[in-house]
């Protein structure tokens, strides 16, 4: 992987036997234990832990609960109320799946936030970053699948709607929508292949994981300072240093999580799908899962379906340019005192479109989805790459080290000139 | 590596000729692979059903299920057909009739979107053309929306009384499918 060197030492002779073989242990010690970490990362970067974790737990209890789960429209509503009621510890894996789904999300957000303020998309992690933007999309279509199977009211519902995105496509739209639905609705042949699917995603993501994973160690971590590595006093090795910390947070995430699955296990979703899937009754008012409400915001912003579909697409696609619509020549917003407002600036933004996304689409809530949607935009396009411009950014710590022990101890590691544009290590 | 001036030897031909097969005759296997999700014989086998009018009343109206999908069928008063008529090309956003027995072309006139002689009775398909939900309007104590047709909840469609787009998101009217009168009190959709 990175030009970092395994000190690996084998101590049985089995252990000797495999280096010499298949190196995993060798791999897995270099990349993982004495894998050298900024010094001075902070809780907001422990969410790279957390989501290996929400990944895997999706993945097993999902495999679990497809043992009992039986795809079809008229069976499907039943076997996951069965799931709830009858089989054992059903209705505590399902709460973990179902909430898994919601706290995933939250994480991923939190890490995405994480990368937007401290510049981590920034050269040389763009490939990094680009990785980054496929999971959540892979994450978005792999929930999207699954709020579908239980078949309720919104699950059937949800997917007529967003697949009816696709019919928006001039000229071969309609025969799109009738490929992905297996007919001329949504019916239980479309739910039988969404299952298919919401099997196999998941796997698309932990392939996409470890990519991205490589190439965080091919460029090293960004850190809250955004300046690179530049001495063995920057860095820690990741065990128990960095390992440390991500187990203390993912304990308190674990916490947050496990009160959701046992006190609330339904409040994050919605009442309405707990009412059979009905192809004749479309329910007053639809909303999608709280993580896709700032997008159904954006969607329904736009007076023309063509037009909304096309601006909530964009709006997640932006996210793959950032690296190079930001001019800034630092990383971090730290040390950027006009962009620091406008990125909370963003953050409102994004909050406020989910707010808006919840609520019906007339009046008032059009009116400020619209002008959100244009700052949601704006902020990418004009904000980027204007601030970077005119900023001048305020005095960077000379290094990793001076930025976490103060400026005696890392005068042996840290070079002039600090600051300023990427360089190779 | 062969110098530019050499002939291509039959190494080359069979790797050129090799890697070509392989493209075309992989491209060719995917199409079953896409085409097995299309709709299957026994959806396409398009399915048409019956309905007895006789018990719709006047100013009432009706759905029934088509092809998996809502088919509304309404008895208009004479007032709605005339409010129907009377509204203006040029007010419509959608100037397509979107009845699947006449040409794309047909202008949205409220007459090209039913049968002559049976003007009272308006059959749609009731799938909103915005993002596929199904509009309310079908039954006394729906909203209708502001033009007395129907409205559809999930983006705020306004339908008119001849089931064309008005006012909201969508982008076209709610089609008109294939169907014809059968005897005096019935009609066969599809």
């Amino acid at each position: 992987m990175s030009g970092h060197e395994s000190s690996f030492v084998p101590k049985s002779r089995f252990g000797k036997f495999m280096d010499e073989r298949l190196p995993i242990a060798r791999m897995m010690h270099g990349q993982f234990v004495d894998f050298p970490t900024p010094r001075n990362l902070n809780y907001w970067w422990t969410f790279g832990g957390i989501l290996s974790f929400c990944l895997v737990a999706q993945i097993v209890t999902g495999v679990v609960l497809a043992m009992h789960y039986v795809p079809t429209a008229k069976d499907a509503f039943d076997s996951v109320e069965a799931i709830r009621r009858d089989v054992n510890y059903g209705w505590l894996i399902r709460s973990i799946h179902a909430v898994g789904g919601s706290m995933f999300f939250l994480a991923v957000y939190l890490h995405i936030f994480r990368g937007l303020y401290y510049g981590s998309y920034k050269a040389p992690r763009e490939v990094l970053w680009i990785l980054g933007v496929f999971i959540y999309l892979a994450m978005m279509a792999t929930a999207f699948l699954g709020y579908t199977l239980p078949w309720g009211q919104m699950s059937f519902w949800g997917a007529t709607v967003i697949t009816n995105f696709f019919s928006a496509i001039p000229v071969v739209g309609t025969a799109v929508v009738q490929w992905l639905w297996g007919g001329y609705a949504v019916t239980g042949v479309t739910l039988n292949r969404f299952y298919s699917l919401h099997y196999l995603l998941p796997f698309v993501i932990a392939g996409l994981s470890m990519l991205h994973i490589w190439a965080l160690h091919v460029a090293g971590q960004n850190n809250p300072t955004g300046l690179e590595v530049k001495s063995r006093a920057d860095t820690l090795p990741m065990t128990p240093y960095a390992i440390a910390k991500d187990i203390f947070a993912l304990a308190v995430f674990v916490t947050l999580f496990a009160w959701f699955v046992f006190f609330a296990p339904d409040y994050l979703g919605h009442a309405d799908n707990y009412i059979e899937a009905n192809p004749l009754s479309t329910p007053p008012h639809i909303v999608p899962e709280w993580y896709f409400l700032p997008f159904y915001a954006i969607l329904r912003a736009v007076p023309s379906k063509l037009g909304g579909v096309l601006l909530m697409f964009a709006a997640v696609a932006i996210l793959a340019f950032v690296s190079w619509l930001d001019t800034s020549r630092v990383r971090s917003t730290k040390f950027r005192p006009i962009y620091r407002w406008f990125f909370w600036l963003f953050v409102a933004t994004c909050l406020a479109l989910g707010y808006l996304g919840s609520k019906p689409a007339e009046g008032v809530y059009v009116l400020w989805a619209r002008a959100f949607t244009a700052y949601y935009f704006l902020h990418f396009l004009l904000v980027m790459p204007l601030v970077g411009l005119i900023e001048t950014p305020s005095k960077l710590p000379r290094s990793i080290a001076e930025s976490v022990l103060g400026s005696g101890s890392s005068a042996a590691g840290a070079t002039a000139g600090a600051m300023s544009a990427p360089e190779k290590r | 590596m062969a110098s530019h001036a050499e002939e291509p030897d039959r190494r080359d031909f069979l790797t050129l000729a090799g890697g070509a097969f392989a493209t075309v005759g992989g491209a060719m296997a995917l199409w079953p692979f896409i085409h097995q999700m299309n709709p299957d014989a026994s959806t396409q086998a398009l399915a048409s059903v019956e309905v007895d009018l006789s018990p719709i009343k006047e100013g009432q109206a009706i759905t029934v299920m088509w092809r998996g999908k809502p088919v509304f069928i309404r008895n208009r008063t004479p007032a709605e057909v005339e409010q129907a008529g009377k509204v203006e090309l040029a007010a419509l956003s959608d100037r397509s009739a979107r009845n699947d027995l006449l040409p794309e072309k047909t202008p949205a006139e409220d007459a090209n979107r039913v049968k002559k002689g049976r003007e009272n009775w308006l059959v749609l398909v009731g799938v909103c053309t915005h993002l596929g939900c199904i509009p309310k309007g079908q039954s006394l104590a729906d909203s209708k929306g502001d033009f007395g047709g129907w409205f559809c909840p999930c983006h705020g469609s306004h339908y008119d009384m001849s089931g064309r787009i008005r006012k909201g998101p969508a982008p076209r009217n709610l089609d008109v499918p294939p169907y014809e009168f059968v005897g005096d009190s019935k009609v066969k959709i599809g």
